[in-house]
C-alpha cells in the first residue's frame, strides 16, 4: 500500500530543491485537473511505495488564489498520510503562518527548517526542540542546497504516516479568548458533518466565512445564522472582521513563539548581502541599464556566439556532412529507391534537422534564464517593470514571459506559470507569442533582403508591432467579460539572492529542452513527412506519380483551394499559403519552403538565393503584409503545444490560437488595404472594410470598461473610466 | 489618516489597521502586514512604483495604491 506524503511550503523556501533531492529523476510533471497550475509528483528515492506530492508554493490556505485552492483540495480530499512542511529558517515568521494552518488539518506533519546553513552563518539560533514542543510536531533541520537533512525529514514523515490515525493530534492553541470559544462552538455544531480529522480546520474556515468551505458544506440556513451570531459577536468585541481577527491572532501567536524559540543575532535594520546587491540592481538610475546589459549578455551568449557555433556545427557538420553525406552514400551503394531516400533525406532529416539544429541555442538560452531565475533576479525584473504593465491591467510578472519569448516562445509560454492570477496568466499566454522569436528572424531577414534593400527598419518595425500588439491585446481583452476584473494585487516577495543550485538549474533547463525536443520529434516529424509527400506527388495527366514541377503537386492543389482566403491580405497565391502553413511546423520553415517551392533545395538562413524570385512575385506592400501575418499568427507547433499544456483547457487553447490568427489577419488586412490606398490603388470594397476595421479597433481600445472590480457587468450610470 | 503610502523612504511605521476587503486585503495580511507589525520602507522602484518594504524580516514589494490600504501610526 503506497504512502502519500505532501510537500508544502512558501515559494522560495527551497521546496523545489528538496523535492528534486528526494525524488531525483522519477518525477512526473503535469497540471492539476482543469487549471493552469503545475502538478509535480515523484517517488521517494529508495522507496518503491512512497509518493511525494509537491504542492504549489503557497503563503496561506485562503480561498482566493488557484494555488491555494488546489492545495487545500488536495490536502482535504486526497488525505495524504503525512505532510513535510518546509519552513525557510531565514524568514521564519511568515513561513510559520502557513504552518499553523497546515497543523489544523490534523495530518501528521514534519517541519523541515530549511536553509539552516544560512541561519547558522548569520548567527541566529533556532531552538528546534522548543519549536517542536510548542507546535506539537517533529522538527528537522535541513539544508536542501547542501543536501543535508532531507532524508531524515522524509524518514520521519514515513514513520508518522505508518502510525495509526489518531483522531486527536494535538494542535497548538493559536487563538485565544472569545475567538477560541467561538471556534469550539462551531466545532460542536458541525461535528459529524465533516471528517473528524478536519473538524478544527473546517470550524476555523467557517469562522472566517470562507466562501469555498461554505459552498462545500452546504449547511442549513438555521445553523449558518446561528454560527453567524457568534462570529458577529466576536467581530464587535475585537472591532475587526473575522478573517482579519484570525490572521492577526496567528501572527501574534507566531511572534510570541519566535521570541522564545529563536534568538536573533542582529536586531534592527541589518543590511544583508542581498540588500547591498539590490542597492545597485534596483537602484533608481542603474536598474534599467543593468537590466538591458544582463539581457544583452544572455542573448549574446546563447544566440549569437556559443549558441550559433553549436547550431552551425549541428546543421552543417553533424547533419550536413556526417548524417546526410553518409546516408546518401549508403543509399546509393544499397540502391535504395529514390522516393525512399528522398523521403528520408529531404523530408524527415531536412524537416526535423532544421528544428533540432536550434536545440543547442535553446538549451543555452534556457540555461541562462534558469540561472537568472534561481539567483532571484527575475523577481527584481518584475518589480522594476510593474508600473508599465499595470496600465494594461497586467503586472510586472507578465514581462518575463515576453522577454523570454523574444528568444523562443516555448519557454516564454512556460514562464507564465509564475503569474498567480489566472486571468493574467491566460492573457499573457495568449499574447506572449506576438513578440518575434528567434525563428521568425529568418523570415524578417529574407523579406528585408529581397524587397527592402536589407533595411534594418524592417526588423525594428516587426518588434515594435509585436510589443504594440501585446499592449493593444491587453487593453482590448481586459474589457471583455472573460478577462475583466480588478488588476490582481501585486504583493510580491523579493527573495534573498542566492548562489544558483546547479541541480535545480540543470533540472529546469532539461525539462524545458526536453519538452521542445519531444515536440520536434513527434509533430514536426509527422508534418515534415506529410509535407514532403504532398509537394512531391501529384496528378499529371490523370496519373498519380512523383512530380518534378511542384505546381502540379497535391500540395499546390490544396494550396490553390485555400489561397483565396489570403487575397484580401495581399498574398492569395498557393506558394505563400503553403509557406504560411509550413510555418506552423517551425517558423524557419517559411524560408525553407520558399526555397523548395522556388526550386532551390538549399537556401541560406536569410534565403538570399531566392531574393530575385521573391521580388518578382511580391511588392514591398504584399511582402510586408505576408511577413506581418506570419509574425503575428499562431506560433509553431512546439509553442502551440506549450500553450495547450499551460492552458490545460481545450477551449482556451483554441481561443488563443483563434485570437492570434484573427488578430494577425485583421492587422495584415488593414496594412494591405490601406497601403494599397496610399499607394494610389484606388478606393474599393476592401478599403471600406479596412477603415471599418480600424474604427472598430480604436473603439475596442477606447471604450469604457463596463466591468467592475469583481468582473461584474455594470449598468450605464455606474461605469467609471478605467484604463 | 496616515497610510503606508505616506511613509518616506528610510522610515519605519507600525500598522494600525487594514482597510479594504477581499483578496487584496487577505493577501497583504497573509504576507505578514498585520496590526502591530513594523514596516520599514526601503526604496521605490525606478519607474516610481511599486515600493519595497521590509516586514517581519523579509523584503516585500507592494503597489502604492495597495499600500494606501494600510493605516499606520
Amino acid at each position: 500500500m503506497s504512502i502519500k506524503i505532501a510537500l508544502a511550503g512558501n515559494p522560495n523556501s527551497g521546496k523545489t530543491t528538496l523535492f528534486n533531492d528526494l525524488t531525483g529523476s522519477s518525477q512526473h510533471v503535469g497540471n492539476w485537473p482543469g487549471v493552469t497550475v503545475e502538478k509535480k509528483e515523484g517517488r521517494l528515492k529508495g522507496h518503491n511505495d512512497v509518493i511525494i506530492q509537491d504542492l504549489p508554493g503557497i503563503y496561506s490556505l485562503s480561498p482566493y488564489t488557484l494555488e491555494e485552492v488546489v492545495s487545500r483540495q488536495y490536502l482535504v480530499n486526497e488525505k495524504p498520510d503525512a505532510i513535510i512542511d518546509i519552513v525557510d529558517g531565514t524568514n521564519i515568521e511568515r513561513n510559520l503562518y502557513l504552518t499553523t494552518q497546515l497543523l489544523e488539518l490534523g495530518i501528521p506533519t514534519v517541519i523541515a527548517v530549511n536553509m539552516i546553513d544560512v541561519v547558522r552563518k548569520s548567527g541566529d539560533v533556532i531552538n528546534i526542540r522548543k519549536l517542536g514542543e510548542a507546535l506539537g510536531c517533529e522538527v528537522v533541520e535541513t539544508s536542501a542546497l547542501k543536501g543535508t537533512g532531507s532524508r531524515e525529514a522524509a524518514e520521519r514523515a514515513i514513520a508518522l504516516a505508518k502510525k495509526p490515525v489518531m483522531a486527536n493530534i494535538s494542535v497548538p492553541s493559536v487563538f485565544n479568548g472569545s475567538v477560541e470559544h467561538a471556534i469550539a462552538h462551531i466545532e460542536e455544531s458541525i461535528e459529524g458533518k465533516v471528517d473528524a480529522r478536519y473538524l478544527r480546520w473546517y470550524a476555523i474556515k467557517l469562522f472566517e466565512r470562507d466562501e469555498k468551505v461554505i459552498e462545500e458544506l452546504k449547511l442549513d440556513i438555521v445553523l449558518m445564522e446561528h454560527l453567524e451570531e457568534h462570529i458577529v459577536a466576536c467581530e464587535k468585541e475585537l472591532d475587526d472582521d473575522a478573517e482579519s481577527i484570525i490572521t492577526n491572532q496567528r501572527y501574534a501567536y507566531i511572534a510570541k513563539l519566535v521570541q522564545t524559540a529563536v534568538k536573533k543575532k542582529h536586531t534592527g535594520q541589518k543590511l544583508s548581502l542581498s540588500d547591498r546587491i539590490d542597492r545597485v540592481v534596483t537602484n533608481r538610475i542603474l536598474a534599467l541599464p543593468i537590466f538591458a546589459l544582463v539581457m544583452f549578455c544572455v542573448y549574446y551568449i546563447s544566440i549569437s556566439t556559443v549558441g550559433a557555433i553549436v547550431t552551425d556545427w549541428t546543421n552543417d557538420t553533424l547533419f550536413g556532412e556526417m548524417i546526410v553525406g553518409n546516408l546518401n552514400g549508403w543509399f546509393e551503394s544499397v540502391n535504395v529507391a529514390p522516393w525512399l531516400s528522398g523521403l528520408i533525406v529531404n523530408g524527415i532529416i531536412a524537416g526535423v534537422g532544421a528544428v533540432i539544429g536550434f536545440v543547442p541555442q535553446m538549451l543555452i538560452l534556457f540555461l541562462m534564464l534558469s540561472i537568472l531565475e534561481d539567483v532571484g533576479y527575475m523577481a527584481r525584473v518584475a518589480f522594476i517593470m510593474d508600473r508599465i504593465f499595470r496600465r494594461f491591467g497586467l503586472s510586472g510578472k507578465s514581462f518575463i514571459p515576453m522577454l523570454i519569448s523574444s528568444g523562443c516562445g516555448v519557454p516564454g509560454v512556460m514562464a507564465c506559470r509564475t503569474i498567480e492570477n489566472e486571468r493574467d496568466r491566460r492573457m499573457t499566454i495568449m499574447t506572449t507569442t506576438f513578440i518575434p522569436c528567434g525563428a521568425k528572424m529568418p523570415i524578417i531577414a529574407m523579406f528585408a533582403g529581397a524587397l527592402f534593400g536589407g533595411s534594418g527598419l524592417v526588423a525594428t518595425s516587426a518588434y515594435f508591432i509585436g510589443v504594440a500588439s501585446v499592449i493593444i491585446s491587453g487593453v482590448i481583452l481586459k474589457k471583455t467579460r472573460a478577462f475583466a476584473g480588478e488588476a490582481a494585487p501585486f504583493v510580491m516577495e523579493l527573495p534573498a539572492y542566492h548562489v544558483p543550485s546547479a541541480k535545480n538549474v540543470f533540472h529546469s533547463t532539461w525539462e524545458r529542452g526536453w519538452s521542445f525536443i519531444r515536440r520536434a520529434g513527434t509533430i514536426i516529424l509527422a508534418s515534415s513527412v506529410i509535407l514532403w509527400f504532398l509537394q512531391g506527388f501529384g496528378f499529371v495527366d490523370g496519373a498519380f506519380q512523383m512530380v518534378e514541377d511542384n505546381n502540379n503537386s497535391i500540395l499546390a492543389a490544396i494550396g490553390n483551394v485555400i489561397a483565396p482566403i489570403f487575397t484580401p491580405v495581399g498574398f492569395g497565391n498557393w506558394k505563400a499559403t503553403v509557406a504560411t502553413f509550413t510555418g506552423l511546423i517551425a517558423k524557419e520553415n517559411v524560408v525553407g519552403t520558399f526555397g523548395v517551392l522556388y526550386g532551390l533545395s538549399e537556401v541560406a538562413e536569410d534565403g538570399a538565393e531566392i531574393w530575385s524570385n521573391l521580388a518578382a512575385d511580391y511588392t514591398p506592400l504584399t511582402a510586408y503584409s505576408f511577413m506581418l501575418f506570419n509574425l503575428l499568427c499562431a506560433p509553431c507547433f512546439a509553442a502551440i503545444g506549450a500553450i495547450k499544456r499551460e492552458m490545460n483547457n481545450a477551449k482556451w487553447t483554441w481561443a488563443a490560437i483563434g485570437y492570434l490568427c484573427g488578430y494577425a489577419y485583421v492587422i495584415a488586412f488593414i496594412v494591405y488595404q490601406l497601403g494599397k490606398l496610399f499607394a494610389g490603388g484606388g478606393f474599393g470594397v476592401g478599403t471600406v472594410f479596412a477603415i471599418a476595421a480600424v474604427i472598430s479597433l480604436v473603439y475596442l481600445l477606447l471604450r469604457k470598461n463596463r466591468y467592475g472590480e469583481y468582473g461584474e457587468y455594470l449598468p450605464e450610470r455606474k461605469v467609471t473610466a478605467n484604463a | 489618516m496616515k497610510t503606508l503610502r505616506n511613509v518616506k523612504i528610510g522610515e519605519t511605521a507600525t500598522v494600525l489597521k487594514l482597510h479594504g476587503t477581499g483578496a487584496v486585503k487577505r493577501r497583504i495580511m497573509d504576507m505578514g502586514v498585520t496590526k502591530g507589525a513594523d514596516i520599514y520602507v526601503r526604496k521605490v522602484a525606478p519607474l516610481g512604483d511599486p515600493v519595497e518594504v521590509t516586514v517581519r524580516g523579509y523584503e516585500l514589494s507592494i503597489r502604492k495604491s495597495d499600500a494606501d490600504m494600510i493605516e499606520v501610526s
